[in-house]
């Protein structure tokens, strides 16, 4: 019998880097940038959260209990500054300076990877251990702090209530970002952007302006994807590459939900369940059927691209303008 | 005369043209400028004399026959999978799945040397092996290039996507060859017999590798600059409708030149499998693939600079590296490194393609435009 | 004089003495306009006589070079399009400015601050609707609709803005009758309401069915207005094109004109369904110049294309005739497929950077984009193109630093000999040609009309499109005159002028003697 109740929460856990990232990188594809250094920024937000949070137990001796307050203050502050200033760079380079988008995303990606595996090599080194991995553990149990009544309420406490405070920020945040992008002004004028940015200057919308914040929030958004990684998936335990394709996976996310982060909040448990699935089929002795059901995600993704630009449904397209950069030709 | 509100005073316009040289010295400048941010941030983080950081940096590279060996073969497989990119990419086809063609190509080769050795004479092996990664390589590229050529389909996504089917399938195969039963390892295949080794010419193992990548660097050069097809790739990148004009069938064109790019993507994963390293792991490419969309942009999709821009990489990661061991840093630093030095190339082009004029006041050369 | 100081109007917009310049170009100079409230003025002039340019400077996308704008009597400083919407000016372009993935709603709020509301603005829109008579669906999607339903998107959007004074660029130009009849009633309305309403035209029907007031624009010059009660097609013709001009364009006589091209019910249809091409019928003969003159978009683009192999057509037929009588059909093949059959067809297109030529290859390179396919090898043959660039560089007098310069950095006269040179290089039988003086200087011009004559002689068929009259008329054997798709008329240009072509022009109709 397929095991539910230990299969979906992990398959949510799974799943909440994806969200925060495919959420974060919508946002950014909204607004024309694909930003292919979205993993590179999932990184650093990681790796800046832990920077934070190792300062501060550092600084808190070992046997007086961390205040959780500061502890996610602190935490969460760097992890967004981190991932904002990768946001900037990004925005400087492809929006004020025109630069290739794809281009300026990947090299983005070689940066942010390098930057975590720097810093985060230079903390295990600090700490002194011989393992290729260090704990935070104290900030860690705070991150991992469940609701109430989780333990206690069986299946439904165990499906619903056993998670992280970010794992539910993750969800508010993907349904807040369709409410905007919906429901708002700020949102229409974002679409816009992205659609046709000579109809929206010409409308008085700063289109610049636009894509400078959709690809700064977006990237925020996304490093929270990494730090929820890291302070909660991973109990605090940084060790160089264990994000693996995380932040890939977030970028055919945006594909498979169509442009959309409430679908995400499904979709991401989704490509949870499947990234683990393999974990909870029976194969016996067959390892290596296991490595191709890790393939599901991808595949499915390539079959939602396709058959979405088969049927050539226009809501379902990527943004008109996605991947160029725009300039006003002056007459 | 009313002074005019809301008058930019940075004003961006298109430069007309810039000759070659001066293009190069912007290059040229921005790649001092970010060695100099690059030491600050370096001498911030190890209190390093910058100097003698790049000395070493030079000696990670060219202190020993062995070392230098090494960086150009290194730059051999770099700059090979940067030459297969390139026909795409003149195209402005984005080809992000440089990566999942070569590993295409790896699992086929790898392939080759593992079910047919003992079956088939070495040599037979050998020719096997390239025509198979050719064509794993080519189907590769092949697919994305069909859907975008019959329904527009997003190809930056979708070669994006076909990089991880290739990863878990290269994973798959890993289980099903490993050695020993458990190892979750293929380690060196026919470590006695080397079938399938490309055999050891001239002066080092490395030697045949290079010569190969060399002579595709030629073909390329010519292919793009003096055959027909190289023609209608470049008539393609610059307008579709031009091509159409002239009676170009570009659909045609996209599915020819993706078969050929993703083709030489996996030739090059051979070389890597059946030259080097003789062995088949799901990160054996070490993310080349991506690393060679930034050399062919950088060098212009010009055959010929790109040995120039593979150099650049390559001597960064090599030296950087060399800079971590000797300072005591981990090896990740040379990732930042090159990415700052790709920020700052990256974002030099922008001098290159546009004039800015700060002024005050207004101007009155409005619409000067093209002479 | 202004001719409504008499009536008891009140001025909503004032220019005075306008000048603007792109580059070396006079667009403007010293124009004096005055638009009223509660009246619809047609300002009239033939194409490139400045009527969009003027427009430009009211709606913010230009700033004049000299003059002054008085809005509302106010001195006014447009410098952006924001600038006019404040100033409730409101003018609908002939390229829609839509988000196509947004419903007509979401469009017309575009860019406006405030909360979103889009019920609220839902039901503005519908009021506007009912006030006015449009008939548009807010929710529908910008994708999904008909060019005219656009149309309408754009007006409702600038009245949504508050715009009281409203300019409309060519608004008929992509419209059917019914639709036309439906825009004016709407006008009417807008106008009786007190708003002031510009349309930027050159159909002299357009202006006696609409306006009350007509003003003339001839080569950038304020030529005049006059009531539209107390003026006819005629002396409005007579304004536009003013005094003849003689060129003197030298015209052989054609030897020897055998036909060549057989156009036979060709009908076109856009990609969105418009009808381009209505039952056209036509024969272009050897050694004689058939000029096309028309409105832009009556449909000349697609002929040309469609000779050339290069537009799919809906029905009807074209026949190339070799020198034997033989007849060869051109209708559903593309350029490699007619070159195949033995017909060298030269066609020099409108677009001559992004559709002729590639403008960042050289000169050698950009001849090569006919002949690179000759010769059996992998490889191309660059010497062969690069004695073709260095002929039509000598013979043509191309200025130019090198062969090895990009086109575009050539000059427009410069970029259309390389263009043409090529073309003709090929020896063609028959030659294909799309306005191709626009934007030329006098000398570069005449460069053309020698090559284009010289051609005549050596027994090619041209198909000239232009859109000067006076150029048509003294180089061209035959004039046929389009008028939405349809051929009005096909007249002698030794025995016609510019009144009669005109004519053709804006009405179906014409009489048919040659």
């Amino acid at each position: 019998m397929f095991d539910f109740v230990s299969f979906i929460p992990r398959a949510v856990m799974q799943g909440m880097p994806l969200l925060y990232g495919s959420t974060g990188e919508t946002l950014t594809e909204k607004s024309g940038n694909l930003n292919l250094g979205i993993p590179g920024t999932m990184y650093v937000g990681a790796i800046s959260g832990v920077i934070g949070a190792f300062f501060y137990e550092n600084a808190v001796p070992a046997d007086v209990a961390l205040n959780p307050a500061i502890a996610i203050a602190v935490t969460l502050l760097s992890s967004l500054l981190g991932s904002l200033l990768m946001g900037l760079i990004y925005s400087f380079l492809t929006v004020s300076l025109r630069a290739n988008q794809n281009v300026t995303g990947l090299a983005l990606t070689t940066f942010g990877v390098g930057l975590g595996d720097f810093f985060g090599g230079s903390l295990i080194k600090l700490t002194g251990s011989d393992m290729a991995y260090m704990s935070l553990n104290r900030t860690s149990n705070i991150f991992r702090t469940t609701l109430p009544f989780a333990s206690s309420t069986g299946w439904f406490g165990k499906i619903f209530l056993s998670y992280g405070f970010l794992a539910y920020l993750g969800v508010v945040v993907a349904l807040v970002a369709a409410y905007v992008l919906r429901h708002t002004r700020v949102g229409l004028h974002l679409r816009a952007v992205g659609e046709n940015p000579n109809t929206a200057d010409a409308a008085g919308i700063n289109v610049n302006r636009y894509k400078y914040v959709a690809t700064c929030v977006g990237s925020m958004i996304a490093g929270l994807g990494g730090l929820y990684y890291v302070m909660d998936y991973a109990n605090g335990i940084w060790s160089n590459g264990a994000f693996g394709d995380r932040g890939w996976l977030s970028i055919a996310l945006v594909i498979f939900t169509i442009w959309r982060p409430n679908i995400g909040v499904f979709a991401s448990i989704l490509f949870g369940g499947l990234y683990i699935l393999h974990m909870y089929i029976p194969t016996g002795m067959n390892l290596a059927i296991k490595e191709i059901y890790k393939m599901a995600p991808y595949v499915v993704t390539i079959i939602v691209l396709v058959v979405t630009s088969m049927r050539s449904k226009r809501e379902n397209q990527p943004p008109a303008h996605l991947g160029l950069s725009y300039f006003r030709e002056e007459r | 005369m009313s002074k005019a509100k809301g008058e930019p005073f940075i004003r961006i316009s298109s430069r007309s043209a810039l000759p070659w040289y001066m293009a190069w010295l912007i290059r040229g400048l921005s790649v001092l400028a970010a060695l100099i941010v690059g030491s600050v941030v370096t001498v911030l983080v190890t209190g390093e004399n910058p100097l003698s950081l790049y000395v070493t940096m030079f000696e990670g590279s060219f202190s020993t026959a062995r070392r230098t060996w090494l960086l150009v073969q290194n730059i051999a497989i770099l700059l090979g999978v940067s030459l297969a990119v390139t026909p795409a990419f003149k195209m402005r086809f984005w080809n992000v799945g440089g990566e999942g063609q070569m590993l295409a190509g790896c699992l086929a080769s790898a392939a080759c040397m593992i079910c047919l050795a003992g079956r088939l004479p070495n040599w037979l092996i050998i020719a096997l092996m390239f025509l198979t990664s050719m064509l794993a390589g080519g189907i590769w590229g092949f697919v994305p290039a069909y859907f975008k050529a019959k329904w527009g389909t997003n190809e930056t996504l979708f070669t994006l996507m076909m990089n991880y089917i290739a990863t878990q399938l290269v994973a798959f195969f890993i289980i099903i060859w490993e050695v020993p039963k458990g190892a979750g390892q293929i380690g060196i295949i026919n470590a006695q017999t080397e079938i399938g080794w490309l055999p050891v010419v001239g002066p080092s193992k490395y030697f045949l590798n290079i010569l190969i990548v060399a002579v595709i660097c030629v073909f390329m050069y010519f292919y793009l600059n003096y055959t027909k097809h190289g023609y209608e790739i470049s008539v393609v990148g610059e307008s579709e409708r031009t091509a159409r004009y002239v009676g170009i069938k570009v659909d045609r064109i996209v599915m020819r030149t993706m078969l050929l790019s993703g083709a030489l993507c996996g030739l090059t994963g051979m070389l890597l499998v059946g030259g080097t390293d003789h062995t088949l792991t799901t990160s054996i490419t070490a993310s080349r693939g991506f690393t060679a969309v930034m050399v062919s942009w950088l060098a212009k999709f010009n055959p010929v600079w790109m040995i120039l821009t593979s150099f650049l990489i390559v001597f960064l990661q090599r030296g950087a590296n060399e800079v971590a061991t000797t300072f005591g840093l981990n090896q990740s630093f040379s990732d930042i490194l090159t990415g700052i030095i790709l920020f700052f190339i990256i974002g030099s082009e922008f001098f290159i393609r546009y004039t800015v004029n700060v002024h005050i006041g207004r101007s009155r050369k409005e619409a000067a435009g093209r002479v | 004089m202004e001719a409504n100081v008499t009536r008891n109007l009140v001025p909503a917009v004032e220019m005075r003495n306008i000048t603007k310049r792109f580059g070396s170009v006079l667009a403007n100079n010293r124009v004096n306009l005055t638009i009223y409230r509660g009246e619809i003025l047609a300002l009239l002039g033939e194409n490139g006589s400045g009527k969009t340019t003027l427009m430009n400077m009211l709606s913010g996308i230009y700033y004049p070079d000299e003059g002054e704008i008085l809005i509302n009597g106010k001195p006014a400083v447009i410098s952006a399009a924001k600038d006019a919407f404040d100033l409730g000016i409101g003018m609908i372009h002939q390229h829609f400015k839509l988000v196509d993935v947004l419903t007509a709603a979401e469009n017309i709020v575009l860019g406006m601050p405030g909360k979103l509301d889009m019920k609220a603005s839902i039901s503005r829109i519908e009021k506007i609707c009912k006030d006015y008579g449009f008939e548009v669906n807010p929710i529908q999607k910008i994708y999904d609709m008909s060019v005219s339903q656009k149309q309408t998107v754009e007006i409702i959007k600038v009245l949504y803005r508050g715009a009281d004074i409203l300019i409309l660029d060519e608004p008929t130009a992509v419209l059917t009758p019914q639709e036309t009849d439906k825009l004016f009633a709407v006008l009417r309305n807008m106008r009786d309401d007190g708003k002031a309403i510009v349309i930027i035209t050159h159909k002299m029907n357009e202006v006696e069915a609409l306006s009350d007031r007509v003003a003339v624009l001839r080569q950038g010059q304020y030529a005049g207005d006059m009531p539209t009660s107390s003026t006819n097609a005629q002396e409005m013709t007579n304004m536009m094109v003013g005094h003849k001009v003689s060129l003197n364009i030298v015209r052989p006589d054609p030897i020897n004109p055998k036909p060549r091209i057989e156009v036979n019910n060709l009908t076109v249809r856009s990609e969105d369904g418009i009808l381009k091409l209505d039952h056209v019928t036509f024969t272009a003969r050897s050694g004689e110049i058939l000029g096309i003159a028309g409105i832009s978009g009556s449909g000349q683009k697609e002929l040309l294309e469609s000779i050339a192999g290069l537009q799919k057509t809906e029905g009807g037929a074209i026949d190339y005739i070799e020198n034997d009588g033989r007849h060869v059909s051109l209708i559903g093949q593309d350029p490699v497929k007619i070159a195949d059959m033995g017909v060298t067809l030269s066609f020099v297109p409108e677009d001559r950077l992004g559709m002729g030529l590639v403008g960042n290859m050289d000169l050698t390179d950009n001849m090569m984009l006919r002949s690179f396919r000759r010769g059996a090898g992998v490889f191309t043959d660059r010497k062969t193109p690069r004695k073709v660039a260095q002929n039509v560089v000598a013979e043509l007098d191309v200025k130019t630093p090198s062969l090895a310069t990009p086109v575009r950095r050539l000059s427009g006269g410069n970029v259309q000999k390389v263009l043409v040179g090529r073309e003709i290089t090929s020896a063609p039988t028959v030659l294909l040609t799309a306005y191709a003086v626009r934007g030329l200087d006098i000398n570069s011009s005449y460069t053309i009309y020698d090559l284009i004559n010289h051609q005549k002689e050596h027994g090619v068929a041209v198909i000239y499109v232009g859109e000067d009259l006076d150029v048509l008329i003294e180089l061209c054997d035959r004039i046929l005159v389009l008028c939405g798709g349809q051929v009005s008329g096909l007249v002698d240009a030794r025995h016609t002028d510019k009144r009669e072509i005109g004519m053709m022009m804006t009405r179906i109709g014409g009489t048919d003697h040659e």
